[in-house]
């Protein structure tokens, strides 16, 4: 396939933000990073645009960029791989390259009532089986039916054949294949596992959701697997294999080398995933959880996992530091809690839009239980990185549950990994010890090990696996009974939280 | 209360002054409040501007405070955001170099070890993260006696316990290598606090040049020094060094020191 002898691989993380490139050596170690951030545009509450032209023009150069850090060029470059923010949606003109819309970014909440209504008398979990999936507003698939419902003609126009759909990952390989010059269309298995449009057990789009979502075939990229050789790049990096992609989580799976059946990977930022390895088996989840396909090397039988995710993590530190003032930075938060020997008897549930996995009770909204005359801010700062724990601990069980896996360690990865006390505290209320790996940028690590992998820059999994490191490990002291009560006493604050909104006033605060 | 110092009595009495009520004050202004000779008042206010707690507008002529008092009010750097702020060149140093890294910085009379980065070959290491280390027998330990007065006064008043056959506790010596460690902007600790291994230490300071913390290395003798022809342990590697520095720069960059 190629001839390059290239001793690097780059790897592009367009993300929710910002779009970077890195440059990995063959130990998996850091050569180059180069980042910019993209407009964030916001037409109305609630809805949240990207604009995919931008986000191309910024790809391109943040590529540039690494290159010129790391004093390399194309000739060094054995292959690219792409992760990306998942579900994020775009249509565009094939003939022009030219977008017909904004891209709806997957925050975005515009197609909730349209959710509402595929979901017809059936419920939200109507395609689950199929896709492994709720009928909820991130995904693609119906905000494909949204635009073509919403944009001038182009309903017409995609039946024509004219328009192609992608997530993020499709955008840019067909961008940097190529574009209306011969652009490869294709997605891979985990991004297209996020469209609510394709069958899990056949990784084939399923016709007959495509039907009742109202979208045509015709607009849907190829499904390919995650590691393989899509085509070759045009421009700037002109020949160098692409031969990765991934989404975001799933891609943090495969840098953390969670290879085998019952490893897990959560990464700790604003908000938290933690996906499960489950192996070859589709498992249906009964606890909140999403399936979603893992990871698919080649003509490998695909990997799946179980995902969870919480909303509020990271963003309870930023709350307590914006909206209360109780600390300047979000580090801080350790330092206060670090003043007391436990919550003293505080709880703070952060249901902030409802809770998540594995409740989904949209009448939440947070609590803060437990007070009295003796809670000092400390206590609070405490119950605030516990908050973390416990939800963290509620997945976990929620994915033992579904699985029939027990968890033997969790490995993490994100900023808030920084925070000693919570780490520790994670590994007290699993009962498991916490891994962090050397390398941080494990999302654009997997989408460089799946990219390497695929041409043959790295053999095997082994090796891979062989290039992950222990930074640092946490491991449980917090005694049994302790762990009980306190799970028992986190349980009964977030039934406090429930049933807050009344019936008729669920779409207001 | 004996012995107080009039001018520095003088002194806080003009920045209280200036810190309430009007905020800017002309010279006759802050004279006739504190009954003071304007020649005695001009004194003191350029003495204070120097220091940069008083500032004088340009066009009025008037006195306010200072950027500097604001300043003294946040010198505190939390360790935690130390930690974050180092954790990627930590991770980076102990990645290169293959051996223990600690962030340290001076708690009461000794070294508090805030940030451990596991020796990356995957063996069973327990993380001492809050744990404490002596100062006068460990590289962290003379990097923050070498350059925070403080931890020099706290290693004067502490008991300085002899570890190892290598352990330096005469104070005269620990200044005399302190003098070098000031010179040549690292220290080194071949078994002082632990028989087979040495360790090398930089300083990490913020934005002010102050001396925050320190980021070291940690190894066996045989990997950490060179060895001599006949066998023993020699100075510790050169290139190691290099990489200890390179990282203490990093994080001190981070922290929002100038480039040195």
């Amino acid at each position: 396939m190629t001839t390059s002898n290239g001793q690097y691989i780059a790897a592009i993380d367009q993300g929710t933000t910002s779009s970077r490139c890195i440059v990995f050596g063959a130990d998996g170690r850091i050569v180059a990073v180069d980042q910019q951030e993209h407009s964030q545009i916001f037409p109305q509450p609630g809805w949240v645009e990207h604009d995919a032209e931008e986000i191309w023009t910024r790809v391109q150069s943040v590529v540039s960029g690494a290159l010129a850090k790391a004093g390399l060029t194309r000739d060094d470059i054995r292959a690219i791989g792409i992760t990306n923010q998942r579900e994020t949606t775009v249509l565009w003109d094939k003939n022009t390259g030219k977008p017909v819309h904004n891209a709806l970014v997957w925050q975005d909440t515009r197609t909730e009532d349209l959710c509402k209504e595929l979901g017809r008398n059936v419920g939200q979990d109507r395609f689950r089986r199929e896709t492994g999936l709720p009928l909820a507003s991130y995904f693609a698939g119906p905000k494909i039916r949204w635009l073509l419902d919403n944009v001038d003609g182009l309903r017409e126009r995609a039946e024509r054949g004219e328009i192609l759909f992608g997530t993020m990952d499709t955008w840019v390989i067909w961008n940097l294949t190529g574009g209306v010059d011969g652009g490869k269309h294709v997605t891979d298995v985990t991004n297209a596992s996020r469209t609510m449009l394709m069958n899990l057990h056949t990784l084939q789009w399923d016709e007959k959701i495509a039907e009742s979502m109202g979208v045509p075939l015709s607009v849907l990229p190829e499904i390919r697997s995650s590691a393989e050789v899509y085509g070759e790049a045009v421009g700037e990096l002109a020949g160098v294999p692409v031969a990765s992609a991934l989404g975001d989580q799933q891609a943090a799976l495969f840098g953390q080398t969670c290879f085998d059946i019952g490893e897990a990977k959560s990464t700790y930022g604003t908000g938290t995933f933690l996906l499960l390895n489950t192996g070859e088996k589709v498992v249906n989840s009964y606890h909140g959880l999403l399936t979603t396909v893992g990871y698919r090397i080649g003509k490998e039988a695909p990997v799946y996992a179980l995902e969870g995710s919480i909303a509020v993590t990271g963003s309870l530190v930023q709350w307590l530091r914006d909206q209360l003032g109780i600390i300047s930075t979000a580090a801080e938060i350790e330092t206060l809690a670090s003043t007391v020997e436990d919550n003293g008897g505080a709880y703070i549930v952060p249901a902030f839009s409802g809770l998540f996995a594995p409740y989904w009770r949209s009448d939440a909204r947070g609590v803060i239980t437990g007070l009295t005359r003796y809670v000092t801010k400390g206590h609070l700062a405490r119950a605030v990185l516990e908050a973390t724990a416990w939800q963290t601990r509620e997945v976990v069980d929620a994915m033992e549950k579904d699985s029939g896996v027990t968890l033997s360690a969790l490995k993490v990865d994100g900023g808030m990994t920084s925070n000693n006390l919570l780490m520790q505290n994670i590994a007290d209320v699993l009962d498991v010890p916490v891994e962090r790996p050397f390398v941080a940028e494990t999302t654009a690590l997997g989408a460089a090990y799946a990219a390497g992998l695929a041409v043959g820059f790295w053999p095997d999994l082994d090796t891979l696996r062989a290039n992950w490191h222990r930074a640092a490990e946490w491991t449980p002291r917090m005694d049994e009974a302790t762990r009980d009560r306190e799970y028992k006493n986190w349980l009964k604050a977030v039934e406090r939280t429930m049933g807050w909104i009344e019936e008729d006033q669920t779409t207001g605060q | 209360m004996a012995g107080s110092i009039q001018s520095l009595e003088r002194a806080a009495a003009i920045l209280r002054l200036l810190a309430g009520g009007e905020r800017r004050l002309a010279l006759s202004d802050v004279a006739n409040a504190l009954g003071l000779a304007k020649g005695t008042a001009h004194g003191i206010l350029r003495t204070l501007q120097q220091e940069g707690f008083v500032e004088q507008d340009k066009d009025s002529g008037k006195y306010q405070l200072g950027a500097e008092l604001l300043r003294l009010g946040q010198s505190y750097l939390d360790v935690h955001e130390l930690r974050a702020r180092a954790l990627v060149w930590a991770d980076d140093l102990a990645r290169a170099s293959g051996e223990t890294v600690y962030l340290g910085v001076l708690h009461q009379r000794g070294v508090l070890i805030v940030h451990h980065v596991f020796r990356p070959d995957d063996t069973r290491q327990v993380l001492e993260v809050g744990s404490m280390q002596p100062l006068h027998s460990t590289a962290l330990g003379k990097v923050l006696t070498a350059f925070d007065p403080v931890a020099r006064a706290e290693l004067v008043e502490s008991e300085r316990e002899a570890f190892t056959a290598h352990t330096v506790t005469d104070l005269d010596a620990i200044d005399a290598e302190a003098a070098v460690v000031r010179e040549r902007g690292w220290a080194q600790a071949v078994e002082e606090t632990w028989t087979g291994v040495a360790s090398i230490a930089a300083l990490i300071q913020d934005r002010r040049r102050n001396p925050v913390g320190a980021v070291a290395l940690n190894g066996p003798v045989e990997r950490v020094c060179t060895a001599e022809p006949n066998g023993t342990a020699g100075p510790v590697r050169p290139e190691l060094v290099v990489s200890v520095r390179e990282a203490a720069r990093a994080i001190s960059r981070d922290l929002g020191a100038p480039r040195f």
